[in-house]
């Protein structure tokens, strides 16, 4: 030790209680938390019904995870930034119905009717970035009317009526194709929601636009006078989100093997729920993408294991909701940590 | 005060509504010197150093640096100018680590392909950059660059901002309030950081409510009153008492011409 010791550096050497060092270790690693969950409820549900660790069990959570796993990146995003989008569910049916109305008879290719769903999307994703910057509403406000907007244009498009896979270019349901890894069947979908997380997390871990991202969440004003285009950050955050809603409705035609208006009706609640639980803050600046995808696991190991043990589905409606309870008081402790 | 000056603003006036912020004002800074500015509240300390930083912008007067003549619109084109600030606020992101606060706005890429293509930034460099920054400044106590900027002291933090100031400022620092929050030898670590600041040649502006701290590290005290300049006077020609009389408008520098 240095034979100075200023107050900084004694207070640095304090002892530290337990409940602290948990509260640190917490804070530098967010994703401890949803990953202890997710391998205690894998050892519960397993010890239940063997049944649940079987390959074809694990490989349908994974499909059915897929789809919310895939609007929580987005989701996950704009929460990063200290905002919320309540208009994920209607982004995604807007791109969808768009694009399977018009594949249907293959009016359209289906390249085209794939590239026009996420165009759309992305579209979706800049108005609501532009109403946030520009305009300079909460993004609570913004997507609680691009939630009604987009979600009235698109059963408008589609006049209310489903498209079925069968009725469209094979390309709009190649999402729901599956192919075997051993026991495990995987559907291209799920590999393209894996890919979009490996992007997205590399970009947000190692990009400077990454760091502009948590730093607009953490504090706008620090990073404004930092140099960082705050409102440019915010609307490529939006517009970002918006093409992984409409490249999610690529994967929800396969999932679903149609493209139905009334499809995926919590997206909303669901994603921010995944979100949530993966231990990112709502109020900005904390979190990953890695944290979401354990959230939406635990949302489908949850859903799996409880339906396998016997258990009414409203107990794991439940379950989800204490977690999410749990999850942002965990956060809100987390917050406080102390040097 | 040798040579020309680094900046030099002549008749700044900015008002707000009917409230007159700035009522023309010059200001010279030179280089290698620290020049504090005073002023009671609401005497325009504030706005004079929001004008020179480009977080407002005045309704007349010139701004020059090396004589060249610049126009900011915004707190970018002065940082571009090679002007940077250190806010009273303690401007940083709480959750991002050291290192990437010190090159918040600026990350550094890596070189090659992954830097070029995949727009990978140099983490580890920019680590043992930040850490060496600190380091030169004196602050030896931080080693982990890594370390989330909240888990830090009010101190701790702004030696961040002051590091991040002398790092990328190419023509001056502008510190405002540096040491407000601060407790008294947090206040000092600052101020020591401000003379090594110096000696590297690089001017330093202060505003500060504190005299004493003032006094301490300023060549030249430009003295702020009711939206004008009521003077500019040197540790060594006016005592604290008499910079307070001419701040306060007891007396002017006219009446009180010091040593």
């Amino acid at each position: 030790m240095s034979t100075t010791s200023t107050a900084s550096e004694q207070f640095a050497l304090r002892r530290r209680a337990p409940s602290q060092r948990v509260q640190h270790l917490l804070h530098s690693y967010p994703a401890i938390s949803p990953f202890l969950v997710l391998v205690i409820s894998f050892v519960v549900f397993s010890s239940i019904n063997s049944r649940f660790s079987s390959a074809n069990s694990l490989s349908l959570v994974l499909q059915q995870v897929a789809v919310i796993g895939a609007l929580a990146v987005g989701q996950t995003l704009i929460i990063l930034t200290a905002g919320i989008d309540l208009s994920v569910g209607a982004i995604t049916i807007l791109s969808m119905m768009v694009a399977a109305k018009l594949a249907e008879g293959a009016g359209l290719p289906g390249v085209l009717a794939v590239v026009v769903g996420v165009a759309l999307g992305t579209a979706a994703g800049l108005v609501n970035g532009a109403l946030v910057t520009r305009i300079k509403l909460p993004p609570f406000i913004v997507t609680l009317g691009t939630l009604s907007v987009f979600t009235a244009i698109g059963l408008l498009y589609s006049r209310g009526q489903s498209v079925q896979a069968v009725d469209m270019p094979d390309l709009l349901s190649w999402t729901g194709e599956s192919f075997r890894v051993g026991d495990f069947r995987i559907t291209t979908g799920v590999v393209l929601v894996a890919a979009l997380y490996v992007v997205v997390g590399f970009a947000l871990a190692n990009t400077a636009w990454g760091r502009h991202v948590y730093a607009v969440g953490d504090d706008k004003e620090a990073a404004r006078l930092a140099g960082i285009r705050v409102d440019r950050v915010l609307l490529s955050v939006y517009t970002v989100a918006g093409a992984i809603y409409g490249l999610t409705a690529w994967i929800l035609i396969g999932r679903a093997g149609a493209a139905s208006p009334n499809a995926i009706t919590d997206a909303n609640l669901e994603s921010i729920t995944a979100v949530v639980i993966g231990g990112t803050s709502l109020f900005g600046g904390r979190g990953a993408v890695l944290g979401t995808l354990l959230g939406a696991l635990i949302v489908g190991f949850f859903r799996s294991g409880l339906s396998l043990a016997g258990v009414d589905d409203q107990y794991r409606v439940l379950a989800v909701g204490l977690l999410v309870i749990l999850a942002v008081a965990v956060d809100q402790w987390i917050r406080k940590v102390k040097a | 005060m040798t040579g020309s000056p680094v900046l030099s603003a002549r008749g700044m006036v900015k008002t707000f509504g009917h409230v007159v912020g700035l009522d023309g004002v010059d200001l010279d800074l030179y280089p290698g010197e620290v020049l504090g500015i005073i002023g009671d509240n609401g005497a325009g300390k504030s706005t004079l150093v929001k004008c020179l930083t480009g977080a407002l912008v005045p309704d007349a007067g010139q701004i020059s640096i090396d004589g060249e003549p610049v126009h900011f619109k915004r707190p970018q084109d002065a940082r571009e100018a090679g002007i940077e600030t250190v806010y009273q606020t303690l401007a940083v992101a709480p959750a991002l680590d050291i290192a990437s606060n010190l090159y918040l706005g600026r990350e550094r890429r890596r070189p090659g392909f992954l830097g070029s293509v995949l727009r990978m930034i140099d983490k580890k460099g920019m680590r043992r950059d930040a850490a060496k920054a600190m380091t030169d400044l004196g602050i030896g106590t931080l080693q982990n660059m890594a370390q989330p900027v909240e888990t830090l002291s009010g101190g701790q933090r702004q030696a961040v901002s002051v590091a991040r100031a002398a790092a990328f400022g190419s023509k001056m620092i502008v510190l405002d309030e540096p040491t407000a929050a601060l407790g008294v030898k947090e206040s000092n670590q600052v101020l020591k950081m401000i003379r090594e600041v110096r000696s590297r040649g690089l001017p330093v502006i202060l505003i500060s409510h504190n005299m004493p701290h003032v006094f301490e590290v300023a060549d030249r005290i430009h003295i702020q009153r009711l939206g004008r300049c009521a003077g500019v006077v040197t540790p060594t020609s006016h005592t604290m008492s008499e910079a307070v009389a001419i701040m306060t408008g007891a007396t002017t520098l006219a009446e009180t011409p010091g040593r």
